[in-house]
């Protein structure tokens, strides 16, 4: 299964888990899968329409992933999905 | 009311000469233009004014000129930064731009902690100044890098001056020196409201301290994301990040919380709708002193624009407002 890897503001909303195991064939389903699982993490990931929120940054290995697939982009058994946050103050 | 304390940023007597022709590029630290906000204000009384500092004329390109200067000056002055001594401090981009600016100018060797998810432009542009940069996991963000940073210089405590600007009080004393009598200078002493987002939370420190004294009446907004993951790129969510020693909570009369999505809007429009090209940190801003002043029948509301937009020209989504 792919793993997501979570940035530490959203720890919290994960069980304080780093890294999570998901099922999905790509980022979309990943995704879902991992937002079923934890119902905290979904706004702040989704808008309410259900977009994935413009400034969610999401990198399989060193690439983003809206210069692959965007959410389309598959995921083979052992990718690492990193969710990256924007760098705050100083 | 006028206030008895040293406006200026002026050099430290003991400075060489070498050093005093390295300050000329400091001299042009501060006395920033302050804006006026015309197109963006439909919704607000004809009685309230909003201004924003603009602080990307600094020669460093952000508002982190103040504190970067002041807090070189204070070390040199008291002998913490010595000869052969490199400064240290963990950065979100901009104090590192600043450090690497006057580090420069005064031949000061600047290492930088930060998150390796930088923006490319910020680290192209502490490339270009010869800064020397160490990398931390983008997943810890910039509490990983003031980690990072805190560690390096216990390990090396002769090789780093630490700067830490978290902790630092030259940081908020900048402000309270220059952007606050600025402030109070350039509105005519008419300002009432000062609203101002929080990184290391030196601007709102330090120009609250100046103008609580130059008129207790002055109400004082702090601004922080809504939500611990943003994309409000150097503004910090307070309750879930380690927290500055210079941050005072009590100091805000009151604290606006701005979505992501809000600020990234404004963005667009202040670049659209004014002609200011500037940076999240201002879109955030923005959007605070407008709630406050729509929430006003007269007034003068003041915020600071820390600094221009082209560190995230490279953010695609920002501009096309996906």
């Amino acid at each position: 299964m792919p793993t997501l890897r979570i940035p530490t503001p959203l720890r919290p909303y994960a069980d304080g888990q780093t890294e999570i195991s998901v099922e999905g064939q790509n980022v979309a389903e990943a995704l879902a899968d991992l937002t079923t699982r934890y119902p905290e993490l979904k706004k702040h990931l989704f808008s309410d329409a259900g977009k994935l929120r413009a400034f969610v940054n999401l990198f399989l290995g060193e690439e983003d992933v809206r210069h692959l697939q965007g959410v389309d982009t598959p995921l083979k058994e052992d990718d690492k999905l990193r969710i990256i946050p924007s760098i705050a103050g100083g | 009311m006028t206030s008895l304390v040293n406006t200026t940023l002026t050099p430290p007597i003991t400075a060489s000469p070498q050093e005093m022709e390295g300050m000329a590029l400091i001299q042009a630290v501060g006395n920033t233009p302050l804006l006026p906000l015309r197109r963006v204000t439909q919704d607000i009384s004809p009685d309230v004014k909003v201004y924003a500092k603009a602080e990307w004329f600094n020669p460093g390109g952000s508002v982190k000129d103040r504190p970067a200067f002041n807090i070189i000056r204070t070390a040199l002055f008291e002998c913490h930064l010595l000869p052969g001594m490199r400064l240290l401090d963990s950065t979100s981009g901009n104090m590192g731009i600043a450090y690497a600016t006057f580090g420069a100018a005064l031949d000061i060797d600047i290492t930088l902690a930060m998150p390796s998810n930088a923006s490319p432009e910020r680290v192209a542009i502490l490339r270009a100044l010869g800064a020397d940069v160490v990398f931390t996991d983008p997943l810890e963000g910039s509490d990983g890098a003031i980690l990072a940073a805190r560690q390096m210089a216990e390990e090396q405590p002769d090789l780093y001056y630490y700067a830490n600007q978290y902790d630092n009080p030259a940081n908020w004393q900048a402000h309270y020196r220059s952007t606050g009598p600025e402030i109070a200078a350039q509105t005519q002493g008419t300002v009432t409201h000062f609203v101002a987002g929080l990184g290391t939370s030196g601007t709102l420190t330090g120009v609250s301290r100046y103008l609580r004294e130059y008129n207790p009446e002055i109400r004082i907004v702090a601004t922080q994301p809504d939500s611990p993951f943003h994309g409000l790129e150097g503004l910090k969510h307070m309750p879930t990040a380690i927290q500055p020693g210079i941050f005072d909570p009590s100091t805000p009369d009151r604290t606006v919380e701005i979505p992501t999505e809000a600020a990234h809007e404004m963005v667009r429009r202040l670049a659209r709708q004014e002609g200011y090209f500037v940076g999240i940190s201002s879109g955030a801003a923005a959007v605070a002193a407008l709630q406050v002043a729509a929430e006003l029948e007269s007034g003068v509301v003041v915020t600071v624009f820390p600094d221009a937009g082209y560190k995230y020209l490279s953010d695609e989504a920002l501009w096309e407002g996906r």
